[in-house]
């Protein structure tokens, strides 16, 4: 099996805090892999140390064969937006160009570079709407922006950083069915966050599901039973399937909804 | 009016102030940082009248501390919002220092008036030199800024990915801006900066979405109202910050009144 990431003994902090201890596992190339777990387990900072962003304290990151360093175009990132878009006067043409060319080139975009931005807006079907201006768009739209902007520079991997938080159930099928035609099409591996399993369950090759500091990876039906998240969230977990969804519960709570809680 | 000496200087005063300030100014609409032009006049009016107590240039003790103040804001990031209390003691602190040291020097209230409201037919060729090396610098300064600013501005968590150090952007760019309200403050003067570096920019940018567009009609702008200003002045023999802070509320309000963001006119 070639490998898209690899975590050897990595031990990941943030704030002088490890948060997730002693990782040890391989990403396999080419899977839509969904990074599941309670709001504060590290799912970003899994993405961060991905992009070399995060260093791990100790242990290594591979990715692409490589350690990880920051600035791999390879990597594309959708990372979580912290500042609003919706006060942002700029077409979403241009948001999406913000990130293309290298970082100190002069002078106006090149033609084939505008013709890359082009293509990458087409590939998630914005082109209707990209020349209006972001402050006008709805939430799924400007999702469909920034996931064009993540795919610049023919990236042979995508780390989509809970794409699905502020979208309603419907865009959030839409988004991943998405997510999964592309993922298909330029054959390149995916790493999705998310709080919540069932959306990405008719998509997901693997589970990454971290909790207590630890990780498990494996297929849906080896990673989400009572006993693997009974470990990773310390306490007694019992898992229903419904009708295709499963359902995660402790004491009685579905547990994906009380995480879901932001502060 | 072209024949007189302090006119053609007032109009090359004027046109290079609008060059500056318009292109400037369209960043800092869309980081939506209009306050720090604002904030940053008030703060130079202590380091001109600061300058000429120690027998300096006033116009060099104006930009000194702009230009430290902005790469100061820019340092401190996102502390400097939401902290508006804290911001506004600080600015009428420096308000009542300028005075001070006005007060120290001669007590002049013209001095104090042509910092506060501008004086760009008193502008001479010495200061128009000056004027037009600080334009150089800063157009070629934002030209090499200009992609990482974008970027970092729309998109600081993913630029932040990319290795660009969001906080070294952020302080070249606000010392830019330091030298643009510099720059400004020779013709409208430290409490009317904002009329030529926000007014323009953000009716351009609600005239077009698209960069390069707004980008240009901003400086556009920024030039149609700086000259007009000043002819209007000469015409009426009121004051030219009084028609360049008229004109550029008018054109902002009239691009309010037109279509709101979609594609725009252009």
């Amino acid at each position: 099996m070639s490998e898209a990431a690899r975590f050897e003994g990595a031990s990941l902090a943030l704030g002088g805090r490890v948060i997730l201890r002693a990782l040890d596992f391989s990403l396999p190339q080419g899977a839509f892999i969904g990074v599941l777990g309670p709001n504060g387990a590290g799912k970003t900072t899994l993405l961060r140390a991905m992009l070399g962003l995060v260093r791990p304290v100790a242990g290594n990151v591979t990715v692409l064969g490589r350690l990880a360093t920051p600035g791999q175009v390879a990597i594309g990132y959708l990372p979580q937006t912290r500042t609003p878009l919706s006060a942002l006067r700029l077409s979403g043409r241009d948001l999406v160009a913000a990130g293309a060319g290298r970082t100190w080139q002069l002078g106006p975009l090149r033609r084939a570079q505008r013709q890359e931005v082009a293509d990458a807006i087409e590939m998630v079907d914005a082109g209707a709407y990209a020349d209006r201006a972001v402050s006008t768009l709805s939430g799924g739209e400007r999702q469909r922006l920034l996931l064009a902007q993540a795919l610049l520079g023919s990236p042979k991997m995508l780390l989509l950083d809970e794409p699905l938080s502020s979208l309603d159930p419907h865009h959030q099928a839409a988004t991943v069915a998405l997510v999964r035609r592309l993922q298909t099409r330029l054959g390149i591996t995916v790493c999705f966050t998310a709080h919540e399993l069932n959306p990405l369950l008719p998509v997901l090759d693997y589970v990454l599901y971290l909790g207590n500091g630890e990780a498990a990876l494996g297929s849906v039906d080896e990673v989400v039973t009572p006993a693997v998240l009974s470990r990773l969230y310390g306490a007694p977990i019992d898992v229903f399937r419904v009708q295709g969804k499963i359902f995660v519960m402790a004491d009685g709570h579905a547990v994906e909804r009380d995480s879901h809680v932001h502060l | 009016m072209f024949t007189y000496d302090f006119m053609q200087n007032a109009f090359v005063a004027a046109l290079l102030v609008a060059l500056v300030s318009g292109s400037t100014g369209y960043f800092l609409v869309l980081r939506g940082q209009s306050f720090a032009g604002h904030a940053l006049g008030h703060v130079g009016f202590a380091g001109a009248t600061g300058a000429v107590l120690l027998g300096i240039s006033p116009f060099w003790g104006l930009m000194a501390v702009t230009t430290a103040g902005g790469a100061l804001m820019g340092f401190l990031g996102e502390r400097v919002h939401e902290r508006d209390v804290a911001i506004g003691m600080v600015l009428s602190l420096a308000l009542g220092v300028g005075l001070l040291f006005l007060n120290f020097f001669t007590g002049s209230a013209v001095q104090a008036t042509s910092l506060l409201f501008g004086n760009v037919l008193g502008v001479d060729r010495a200061t128009l030199w000056q004027m037009a090396g600080l334009a150089v610098f800063s157009s070629c300064a934002l030209g090499i800024l200009a992609r990482p600013l974008l970027f970092a501005s729309a998109r600081p968590e993913l630029a932040e990915a990319r290795g660009i150090d969001l906080r070294l952007v952020s302080m070249a760019y606000l010392a830019l801006v330091g030298v643009a309200v510099a720059e400004a403050v020779q013709v409208v003067g430290v409490l009317l900066v904002f009329s030529l570096m926000v007014g323009p920019a953000a009716a351009a940018q609600r005239l077009t979405a698209r960069f390069v567009s707004g980008f240009w009609i901003s400086v556009g702008l920024a030039a149609a109202e700086a000259v007009a200003g000043v002819a209007l002045a000469y015409v009426t023999d009121w004051p030219a910050s009084f028609w360049i802070s008229f004109l550029s509320a008018l054109i902002y309000m009239i691009s309010l009144a037109g279509r709101q963001g979609k594609c725009g006119l252009f």
